[in-house]
């Protein structure tokens, strides 16, 4: 089983973002980063498969600036056997261009499976899988969050709001990872050290011409706290007073 | 002037309301760039064409019928082709999907096949000279970009709940649509819908969802949540990550970063904390009521209206006054 996996660069998102003064972008200085979360469950997926299967390697792609360097050798601590960095600096929220950019690292791989996490955290596309299976004309199954692979084909639940959907499809193939499939490990003392030794490429990387353009970035309007209203089950008349004549919702 | 194609969605047969959303920000797409028509794509299994009154009603100035067994489950691949074909004989400036999970499975794939690109999620838009200019979520929602999209066509997906459905009747004009390639050919198989409740409505079509956390303790207390829920009777039960993961509720029932975002006109979070997770799926709803024993819980921090107190004896007495309140 020969399994790639494109993760993200994100910042952590436990902070509160500052807007640069030209209000072009959010600011930057300070910010941690780390594996985006979904990416984490696309690695644990991928490494599940090469053990249940026996066999098999899992490879990581990843589009980003020098220092994601950092976040491929976690997921190589993690697992992963090897590596490439499509290095770029650019950030980019046009999703096709970046789709182009792994469709060609990815074309030649014969890989069975190519597996994303269902959305990055910081662009919020959720459009990369689907685009690079297109790119590629590989079947592709987004929002996965239970996965049986049997031989040449696979069995995939994915969620919709308030249901899910039962999908076949057939090897090679694309699938984008929801939560809920399973928790990622965390890479042992062992796998630090290992990974240290593991290949990774970095290939210089320029990306198309963008579609999509950023005109600009803003913080959403804060929401004011509101009242407390009482404690315990004596304020409910109050609560549904104010549902009615005030809120409107009742 | 441009028109614009619409996908609309349906789930077993029936339109969801996110389809008539998508329609009145296709309509707001159209009178922007100069007042274009509407087009509107309806895809299913013999019988769907009975659901084009509703689009039309909403100001659909024609809808594209696909009635075809291929089509009783999502077959993204058969529709992500025909959308492509529609789209591609220059008769669009613009192709608009709900951005649910269906809508943002599929535009990734017509805009693949397109070579243009796409803006998801807006929360709202403009035009300028036939590009998009819309605003999107980014960052886990802490940030509101505005990104500018330049392309023939212009394909975009609109945010569940930002565009309110707007009656603005038209007469009823259908015209039957086949689909571009054998839709029994392909790849990717839906074998089986799995509705949840089928009586209960989905989260992001509710007008009112009572969430439990952790507070509520058991799994079984969210009988509790369904009781309240039932006394508004348009209202959907929603769950914290927490209580996802310890399998106290169904994953899609979860609301948050991880999960869904919703936004709708009364949410009740009881027995919730507020972790910043959560908030990023919830705080853009309209009202918001929190009950928690911790005076300093975040969640109070964006509620409008707060009691402080334990949620288990705090939903009977709400769910009795929603009841008297609702019966006068």
């Amino acid at each position: 089983m020969k399994i790639a996996v494109c993760i993200k660069r994100v910042p952590v998102m436990e902070v509160k973002f500052a807007i640069t003064a030209d209000g072009s972008r959010y600011e930057e200085t300070g910010l941690k980063y780390d594996i985006n979360d979904f990416d984490l469950w696309a690695i644990e997926a991928a490494l599940q498969l090469k053990e249940k299967a026996g066999a098999g390697s899992v490879h990581v792609v990843c589009l980003g600036p020098n220092a994601a360097q950092e976040q491929i050798r976690k997921a190589m601590a993690m697992g992963a056997d090897s590596g490439v960095l499509l290095e770029s600096d650019v950030r980019t929220y046009d999703g096709l261009t970046v789709a182009r950019a792994l469709a060609a690292e990815l074309k030649d791989g014969g890989y069975d499976l190519i597996l994303f996490g269902r959305v990055a955290v910081d662009s919020m596309n959720q459009m990369t899988g689907p685009m690079v299976a297109e790119l590629l004309d590989l079947p592709v199954v987004t929002n996965v969050f239970k996965l049986d692979i049997n031989g040449a084909t696979g069995r995939a639940e994915r969620v919709l709001e308030g249901a899910s959907e039962v999908v076949e499809f057939p090897l090679p193939a694309v699938l984008t990872i929801d939560d809920g499939l399973n928790k990622e490990r965390l890479p042992s003392l062992k796998g630090i050290m290992a990974a240290k030794k593991k290949p990774l490429d970095v290939k210089p990387t320029s990306l198309g011409a963008p579609q999509v353009t950023v005109r600009s970035m803003a913080l959403p309007a804060e929401r004011s706290a509101g009242r407390i209203v009482g404690e315990g089950a004596d304020a409910v008349p109050e609560l549904v007073r104010l549902l009615q004549t005030e809120a409107k919702v009742l | 002037m441009a028109n614009v194609l619409v996908f609309a969605e349906s789930r077993a047969g029936e339109l969801r309301k996110v389809a008539l959303e998508a329609v009145t920000a296709g309509r707001k797409l159209a009178e922007l760039s100069g007042g274009g028509d509407v087009h509107v794509v309806l895809a299913g299994a013999a019988g769907i064409g009975a659901k084009a009154g509703a689009l039309a009603a909403h100001g659909a100035d024609k809808v594209l019928v696909l009635e075809d067994a291929g089509f009783t489950q999502y077959n993204p691949e058969a529709l992500a082709a025909t959308l492509a074909a529609q789209l591609k004989g220059g008769a669009y400036g613009f192709g608009l999907f709900s951005g649910t999970s269906h809508g943002r499975d599929l535009s990734p794939r017509v805009a693949a096949k397109l070579g243009v690109g796409l803006v998801p999620d807006l929360t709202g838009f403009t035009v300028e000279g036939g590009a998009v200019v819309g605003q999107h979520p980014i960052n886990n929602a802490k940030v509101i970009a505005t990104l500018v999209l330049e392309g023939t066509p212009t394909l975009l997906s609109v945010r569940p709940a930002a565009f309110a459905p707007l009656a603005d009747a038209r007469a009823l004009v259908t015209e039957a649509m086949s689909s571009a390639v054998d839709p029994t050919a392909s790849r990717v198989k839906v074998i089986e819908l799995k509705q949840g409740n089928t009586d209960k409505i989905d989260l992001n079509d509710a007008p009112v969802i009572v969430a439990g956390g952790r507070g509520l303790k058991a799994a079984a207390n969210f009988s509790l949540c369904e009781d309240l829920a039932d006394a508004f009777g348009n209202a959907a039960v929603g769950a914290t990550r927490a209580v996802t993961d310890d399998g106290w509720r169904p994953h899609s029932d979860q609301i948050g970063q991880t999960g869904r975002n919703v936004s709708p006109d009364l949410y009740i979070a009881a027995g919730i904390s507020g972790a910043i997770q959560h908030l990023a799926g919830m705080r853009t709803s309209r009202t918001i009521v929190a009950i928690n024993k911790d005076k300093d819980a975040p969640i109070f921090k964006i509620a409008d209206y707060g009691i402080v107190g334990d949620a288990l004896e705090v939903l009977p007495v709400l769910t009795a006054a929603v009841k008297a309140a609702k019966a006068s």
